[in-house]
């Protein structure tokens, strides 16, 4: 790292932030502190136990913490700088998505005609909402090559267990009954937990030699009994299935539903479409693509986006749009425009004779609407597709770098040879050779200032590593990361210790998880 | 339009020699020709963060939000008024922008914050184990019933009050297909869960009773006495609650209830259109190891320093799969901060203030209400932030006239609440003062002449 000094090899000395304690708020109490201070009574004062029977109220307070204002700001400052964050450095989490947040996103969601509306306002008072979340789902539709949208799921896995409803639905309307539920061995671990949460039961399906769905294996398990098959593309290996269409014919052969798990749809937007490719029904992160900022995770959103077939399925309430000709029109527009009586009108619909029905309160977690739909807003068509080049090109080269270092020789390729926009490296030749194993490699990488890849993920890669550095890291970052892990690579040649013992920099060393499990203490003990 | 990237025509050309490849085309190779787009997105070209500015600005300026008008609109999520340190710490962009904390060693404020969070919110339920979060309310109420139906195996029926929101019923119901499961309504009785028809349901075929506390209709429910009779059959008790009106009412686990579980706006969250929020879920000790989501545990590291770490995971769906106790990976961990910074900051005796102030303002707005022409008290249950009223005019005509008030006077309950046609939800918060509600009052008196006055004379004119 020619610009660098390379991190402390030891924890002889310990940091500032070491050498600090954590204490919980709980434990800064002092009695008769406060932060607090409350509009005075009004109205008549009249005992509690007048007005709610005495067995129904609260017999003694809450132990809350009793800290004055000063000291709230503090605490949490304080412990904010023993987070690691996306602002701070690079963290190339596979199948995370991390890009930049951009702060104008944050700025438009606060405004109080977003951040200050009741979700229960009538919706023709809320027409500037209705009409931001009727564009986002157009967007969306494009970008999906679907038709029809609901951003109601509050997350991915939320996603996925609406599209699982919806497969179900589908499938009882058709007096079917199915009972499993297709996931390649790549897939994301919230795939099968869904699978068993909606009621099915799991089969996996092989993963070829070239990292794509083994087709042998598919067709051999694909029948009558095949409710869904469940797929990203490209898949959690960073490769694109060439098979898709012929995977998506043997699925719809049998008459199953065919479900993309939107993960990783960065990298192929403007290139490649889930509904060009045969899916049914598709889940987006908008806390990925779309930047939403995962806030040491969540919240986030995980809309779905649907074929013809499955539309009259979606969640309730949908959001409908009606045109309606000039002076024909009741006053539907709060504010600014539209009060001349031409243009659309927004209106929450509830019915749904088909409608899986509500997967959640009020409309969907719409401040993260605001923001991705500010995100498309500002990319464009052209700068959407030029994310998603910039994201497979950073990834492409890092892999590249890497390889061309000790990594081609300790960390090499698990499958393929280039990716799209993620790629998995193994650790298996380290772990043999070198003696450190990839959980030592991410924690030593801590010491130099990045966070990990994710790790141990994909399943069927043994000691693995997945990179996604996303569109938003520069080169200079890039080559700063290859060359950190060809350091660590270089450590482990000279003394395996420097890493297996690492992190030494990190505001705490490594925990001990195992007793966390063990002997669980989940909450501060109070008097 | 490129933006938040950074890789000029000098990086590209030289990236590209590096991977060795002639063209970023080149590297899209691998998706086959019948799958690509072939065409640009039929979406609008890019736009400067000026425009974009204006153009979301513009959009949210077609609302009416809480600051311009007097909103007396709950139903779930409520104008309270949220510190201003609560944004000021979650803007902090090491709150902002992480993610999960699979890297425990540098992820130690997200950790003891969730920590903080569970015991603040065990201790408000008064249940010893919380998670650290959910996604927000009724999901929470669905995913209180999978864990019912895991811990009380072979029984099929679920039994939900009517008092439960209207869409945690309808969430339950959309999950409970999945669940394998029937749900069952006990309806009301004077405002409050009917006890006769939950003794008459509650059999060895049921899971759990749901019952949320106040109910929708605002009453204080006897949980004690409901989940007493759940637990006569073996069923669990699952309440969903107001975590801020747990300064003044009993809580769940004094009562006897083995899952509390509830939307968590009201402590520290935006109104946001709905979202996004944090649901909490909280248990007894039995149920620890079915619990779903993530929690937070202390522990120590190599040198033997107090840490914490993501406990017990191999409930979680990404060491789980299939076998895992939920499917949830993401919570909510920015929102409910905020929800434990409001907590801190009100504190030990500011949550038991502001539920005094918001139970006697209700009783104030409640009775100020009920002697307006044209209202009548929807029942007469004891009540702590809100209460139905039923108006005597069509409903939406009083709302629009109150509208032009300034005025959003409540949640119009026909939809959910046929029954109910002309019944009105009005909430109340520490931000609603005496004159806020002495106006609400007035206008929906007038508003309630005018519209039987204009209603009599359309039935005049059609005479």
């Amino acid at each position: 790292m020619s610009e660098h000094v390379a991190p402390p090899r030891t924890a002889e000395v310990p940091t500032p932030m070491q050498r600090e304690r954590a204490t919980t708020i709980f434990e800064r109490t002092v009695e008769g502190r406060r932060a607090a201070v409350l509009p005075l009574s009004d109205v008549p004062e009249t005992p509690l136990s007048e007005l709610i029977p005495a067995k129904l109220l609260r017999e003694r307070p809450a132990v809350l913490p009793e800290v004055s204002e000063p000291e709230i700001v503090r605490h949490y400052n304080r412990i904010s700088r023993r987070n690691f964050d996306l602002d701070t450095g690079p963290y190339p989490l596979g199948s995370c998505t991390m890009k930049h947040n951009p702060r104008l996103n944050e700025k438009v969601a606060a405004l109080p005609g977003h951040a200050r509306l009741h979700p229960a306002q009538d919706p023709k008072r809320a027409q500037g909402a209705l009409e931001l979340m009727w564009n986002l789902e157009r967007s969306l539709s494009e970008l999906t090559g679907l038709p029809h949208v609901s951003l109601q799921p509050s997350a991915g896995s939320h996603g996925e267990l609406a599209g699982l409803f919806l497969t179900r639905a589908y499938h009882e309307d058709r007096s079917q009954e199915r009972t499993r539920v297709l996931t390649p061995d790549t897939a994301h671990g919230t795939n099968p937990a869904t699978v068993t949460m909606a009621g099915y039961e799991v089969v996996k399906v092989a993963t070829a030699p070239d990292g794509g769905v083994d087709l042998d294996d598919l067709r051999a398990k694909a029948d009558e009994t095949v409710a869904c098959l469940m797929l990203t593309n490209p898949n959690t290996l960073g490769i694109f299935d060439r098979n898709i269409r012929e995977i998506a014919e043997i699925t719809h052969d049998v008459g199953g539903t065919l479900y993309y798990d939107g993960a990783n749809l960065n990298a192929i937007m403007g290139h490649s479409r889930p509904g060009d490719m045969g899916f049914d029904i598709v889940h987006l992160n908008l806390h990925k693509s779309f930047s939403q900022p995962h806030g040491g995770g969540g919240p986030g959103a995980g809309p779905i986006a649907v074929s013809d077939r499955i539309a009259p399925y979606l969640p309730v309430p949908r959001i409908v749009r009606r045109d309606q000709p000039a002076g024909q029109r009741r006053d539907f527009a709060f504010g600014s425009e539209g009060s001349n009586g031409s243009g659309p009108s927004f209106d929450l619909d509830h019915s749904g004779e088909k409608s899986i029905g509500r997967l959640r309160g009020f409309q969907g977690n719409f401040g993260v609407f605001v923001r991705s739909y500010a995100y498309i807003t500002s990319l464009g068509a052209d700068g959407l597709t030029e994310a998603s080049e910039t994201a497979v090109l950073n990834a492409n080269y890092l892999l590249a770098k890497l390889l061309a270092g000790r990594a081609g020789k300790h960390l090499p390729l698990g499958f393929g040879e280039r990716c799209m926009h993620e790629f998995v490296l193994t650790g298996s030749p380290a772990a043999k050779e070198l003696q450190v194993k990839t959980l030592d490699i991410a924690k030593r990488l801590l010491d130099y200032g990045f966070h990990p890849p994710t790790i141990y993920f994909p399943l069927l890669v043994d000691e693995a590593l997945m990179f996604e550095p996303t569109e938003t890291e520069t080169r200079e970052s890039l080559d700063d990361l290859a060359e950190a892990i060809d350091a660590i690579l270089a450590e482990a040649e000279e003394d395996p210790a420097i890493v297996t013992e690492a992190p030494y920099t990190t505001p705490v060393r490594r925990l001990d998880e195992a007793a966390a499990s063990r002997r669980p203490v989940i909450r501060q003990p109070l008097g | 339009m490129s933006r938040y990237t950074s890789a000029t025509d000098a990086d590209r050309a030289a990236m590209l020699e590096a991977i060795g490849a002639a063209s970023v085309a080149e590297l899209f190779e691998q998706i086959p020709e019948e799958v690509r787009l072939g065409r640009d997105l039929d979406l609008p070209e890019g736009k400067s963060e000026p425009e974009v500015f204006e153009h979301l600005a513009q959009l949210a300026a077609r609302n009416a939000d809480a600051d311009s008008e007097l909103c007396f609109l709950g139903a779930g999520m409520y104008d309270h008024y949220v510190p201003a340190i609560v944004d000021a710490i979650l803007s902090r962009s090491e709150f902002l922008t992480p993610y999960t904390p699979y890297q425990p060693e540098v992820s130690q404020g997200g950790l003891q914050a969730m920590f903080e969070f569970q015991t603040a919110m065990s201790e408000l339920t008064a249940l010893p184990v919380s998670n650290a979060s959910m996604y927000e309310g009724p999901s929470s109420v669905a995913s209180a019933a999978y864990l019912a139906l895991g811990a009380r195996k072979g029984r099929s029926r679920l039994v939900v009050s009517r008092g439960l929101h209207p869409h945690s019923r309808q969430t339950l119901e959309t999950y409970a297909r999945g669940f394998d499961a029937k749900v069952v309504e006990v309806g009301l009785r004077d405002g409050l869960t009917d006890p006769a028809e939950l003794e008459r349901y509650v059999d060895q075929d049921v899971a759990a009773i749901f019952v949320q506390n106040p109910n929708f209709l605002g009453g204080v429910e006897d949980l004690s006495s409901l989940a007493a009779a759940a637990h006569e059959s073996g069923a669990l008790a699952v309440a969903a609650v107001d975590p801020m009106t747990l300064g003044v009412l009993r809580p769940p686990g004094d009562a006897g209830i083995d899952v509390a579980v509830g939307e968590g706006q009201p402590l520290g969250g935006r109104l946001d259109y709905g979202g996004p929020s944090f649901g909490f879920f909280c248990a007894t000790e039995e149920h620890l190891r079915r619990m779903p989501g993530r929690i937070a545990g202390e522990t120590t590291d190599a040198d033997g320093r107090r840490g914490f770490v993501l406990a017990l995971q191999t409930r979680e769906q990404h060491i789980r799969r299939e076998k895992a106790t939920h499917n949830i990976c993401t919570s909510q961990a920015l929102i409910a901060l905020g929800g434990l910074i409001h907590l801190v900051w009100l504190g030990k005796h500011g949550l038991v203030e502001l539920g005094e102030l918001m139970v006697r303002r209700t009783a104030y707005a409640r009775e100020r209400l009920a002697a307006v022409e044209g209202v009548e008290l929807l029942h007469q249950a004891p009540v702590c932030r809100e209460f139905a009223i039923t108006v005597d005019a069509p409903v939406q005509d009083v709302l629009d006239a109150c509208a032009a008030d300034g005025i959003a006077a409540g949640v119009a309950l026909g939809r959910d609440y046929p029954e109910h046609a002309n019944g009105l939800l009005v909430a109340i918060t520490e931000r609603r003062s005496k004159a806020d509600i002495d106006r609400l009052a007035d206008s929906l008196g007038r508003a309630i002449a005018a519209t039987r006055a204009s209603t009599r004379e359309a039935a005049e004119v059609s005479a």
